[in-house]
């Protein structure tokens, strides 16, 4: 009995010793990166080679992703905003609800599916095939040549993702809002312009969405290059990357949100 | 300078999670010279080439390479003396997002200025030393598993280094390839006056090529030798690893209680 | 893939991110609206301001004129200072009637100009007398309520 109790802390603690452990590494890691980026900077190429893989290939989720929150935002908002008889305030619920939550939130979510996965399996896969330690013994460091690009290369694509969410969605919010149900469009974006404000609100959910492409390629490029070096510790490496990094946004956001929008 | 060897390596104890994995290693490299490390899988062979490269740390004792000890290195001065070593590993690590001429271009292009058409020339140099400059184009992934060992040869001699180290070259090729591998390897010594570790369980096809061989078993070297020397072995383990036969030293069964006993004990408990 | 085609693609990627964001800012957010020209700061006393917020907008005859810049309560007279950025081609009488209003009946409040007669006009620091609080429809409600208890009570 008194066993078994002693068995369930020592396990406990075990595990929390080892949780602490690992972001204590991790921070070191991140570290690391910052100190290492020279490289990606002084060769841009190595940089834009991984926006290319992280951005445009995740263009196409996004586009369309963003097309469909906002056309649902449209209908879902009218369809409340009518029993007030202020449908005129569509264009401000659906600009402000993607501008500052949905659009980083969504974006950087599907972005550590997308891309995410895909940096930590490259990376995982390189260290599984020896590639890592191959570049170490020629005397190339990995975490300047193949790490700090691809994270640089997520912290650059994730903003510029999550406008383009956004800016979808508030399209979406206009195709069905306007053209579809036939709110008036001069109030719909008269009305948008008059609440959404540049700093408070947009300014705002582009810092946000720089800090959440910040943790998933954080996490992602850590994942990665702390994965066993073997099949399976490859694709555990993937899936805790993508449920690691959307806690994270999560939780993030919500800190974030706290300390932006409840000043005034 | 050229009567010293290459690589030096004395009272060498190294333990991982304390569980020591090379004790009391003692090993010489002469300059030239092609030396092999031979062991079972797991007996300490691949940390052996990790110290020299420096990727590991010794718990106590000494790594000499040309005169400096890796261990004692800094960061940058790790880095000069691994730009002139070559390592070809096990599978070949080729970098598998670039084609087999990115591959062998990229330590030039990481370390020296060279315009790109002195580099398209070396290239294609070393590709043709391992018999694959048509292939150039190609992918890793469509190489096959003996064209992509020769292109890593290649890419680990790119840079003409004085010490090529090789982990388990011969794993998992047909016989030509292994021959080709081998033969390259003595041909790429003597051509660059390099010399060469070699790490390998496959006796018949290194014996044929190697000028001195280190016999490690349980991290302990228990044998060591020219390859006729070796062959000609009475230590029982090396005996039983060069002729291949399945009991000896190292045991068919895994470590049990007598099987008669056990037998016994269910016998009993089931009356 | 050649280099020139993945620098082409990168370089497409970042002109419509960079796209988005300028759209979010000039055609969804007010950043052009509210940079433009200079503008000259007033205040107005109000008993109760209800809900008004900072950035609230200044109204008048239905076109926004201004902005609320901040919003501060006096402890000797007990009443909301609002300190109002008014756009600078727009001049006022000294005795416009400023009013708290709501766009609709639960749509944000804004301050209403009304303009008045006086031919000298409103300077920099100056303040506006002539105010009206903003309704509090709790109080309304209540009144409401009250009145209806109290007819009901008189016809039994």
């Amino acid at each position: 009995m008194d066993n078994a109790i002693v068995r369930t802390l020592r396990g406990l603690g075990e595990k929390v010793t080892s949780r602490i452990w690992r972001l204590g590494y991790a921070s070191r890691f991140f570290l690391a990166i910052l100190l290492h980026s020279g490289t990606s900077l002084r060769r841009i190429n190595l940089t834009i080679r991984e926006i290319y893989f992280t951005g445009v290939l995740s263009l196409i989720i996004i586009l369309v992703s963003g097309m469909f929150v906002g056309m649902v935002l449209g209908l879902q908002g009218y369809d409340t905003l009518q029993r007030y008889g202020s449908t005129e305030a569509l264009g401000v619920l659906v600009s402000l609800s993607l501008v500052r939550e949905l659009g980083p939130v969504v974006a950087a979510l599907l972005f550590a599916s997308r891309a995410g996965s895909a940096i930590t399996a490259e990376i995982g896969m390189m260290k599984a095939t020896e590639q890592l330690s191959a570049m170490e013994m020629m005397a190339v460091d990995p975490i300047a040549r193949v790490v700090a690009p691809r994270f640089w290369g997520g912290v650059i694509s994730m903003p510029l993702l999550a406008a383009l969410f956004s800016a979808m969605g508030i399209f979406g919010g206009y195709l069905v809002g306007v053209q579809l149900i036939g709110v008036d469009e001069g109030s719909f974006w008269s009305q948008m312009q008059a609440s959404v404000d540049f700093r408070e609100d947009i300014l705002n959910g582009v810092i946000k969405s720089f800090v959440f492409g910040v943790i998933v390629s954080w996490v992602a490029v850590f994942e990665g290059y702390d994965a066993e070096p073997t099949a399976e510790g490859v694709s555990g490496a993937t899936t805790r990357t993508v449920v690691t990094s959307s806690l994270a946004i999560l939780a993030a956001d919500f800190i974030l949100t706290a300390f932006m929008f409840t000043g005034s | 300078m050229s009567l010293e060897p290459l690589v030096e390596i004395r009272d060498l104890n190294f333990t991982y999670d304390s569980r020591p994995v090379l004790t009391g290693i003692n090993m010489t490299i002469p300059r030239g010279k092609v030396v092999a490390v031979m062991g079972s899988s797991g007996c300490g062979k691949t940390t052996t080439l990790r110290l020299i490269g420096g990727q590991l740390r010794p718990t106590s004792g000494s790594v000499k390479v040309g005169g400096q000890m890796v261990h004692e290195l800094s960061g940058d001065g790790l880095y000069a003396l691994r730009r002139r070593m070559g390592m070809l590993f096990q599978f070949g690590a080729l970098f598998t997002d670039m084609s087999v001429y990115d591959n062998i271009a990229f330590q030039m292009r990481e370390h020296t200025d060279l315009p790109e058409k002195v580099i398209r020339d070396l290239v294609m140099m070393k590709l043709h030393a391992v018999g694959l400059r048509g292939a150039h184009d190609l992918m890793p992934a469509e190489l096959s598993g003996g064209m992509a060992r020769r292109v890593a040869l290649a890419r680990a001699v790119a840079l003409d280094p004085m010490l090529i180290m090789y982990d388990e070259p011969f794993a998992g090729l047909d016989p030509i390839s292994l021959s080709i591998i081998g033969e390259l390897i003595r041909k790429l010594n003597d051509v660059l006056g390099a010399s060469s570790v070699v790490v390998t369980h496959d006796v018949q096809e290194s014996l044929k090529i190697v000028d001195y061989v280190y016999f490690v078993s349980a991290g302990k070297i228990v044998a060591e030798g020219t390859a006729e020397e070796i062959k000609q072995s009475k230590v029982p383990y090396v005996h039983q690893f060069v002729w291949g036969e399945a009991d000896g030293p190292v045991p068919f069964q895994y470590p049990a209680r007598p099987y008669g006993e056990e037998l016994m004990e269910r016998a009993g408990r089931r009356g | 893939m050649s280099r020139t085609t993945l620098d082409l693609w990168v370089g497409f990627f970042v002109a419509v991110g960079l796209g988005a964001l300028l759209f979010l800012a000039l055609k969804v957010g007010n950043m052009a609206s509210a940079s433009s020209g200079d503008t000259y700061a007033i205040q107005a006393k109000f008993d109760n301001i209800g809900g008004l917020k900072v950035r609230g907008a200044v109204k008048s005859a239905g076109v926004v004129v201004g902005r609320v810049a901040e919003i501060r309560f006096d402890p000797e007279a007990y009443v909301a200072v609002v300190t109002i950025n008014l756009d600078a081609r727009y001049k006022f009488p000294r005795d416009t009637f400023a009013t708290i209003n709501t766009s609709g009946l639960l749509g944000e409040q804004y301050i209403g100009f009304e303009v008045g007669g006086d031919t000298a006009m409103l300077k920099s620091g100056d303040t506006i007398k002539k105010t009206q609080s903003a309704v509090v429809l709790e109080k309304l409600i209540s009144q409401f309520m009250f009145n209806k208890a109290a007819e009901d009570g008189g016809k039994k």
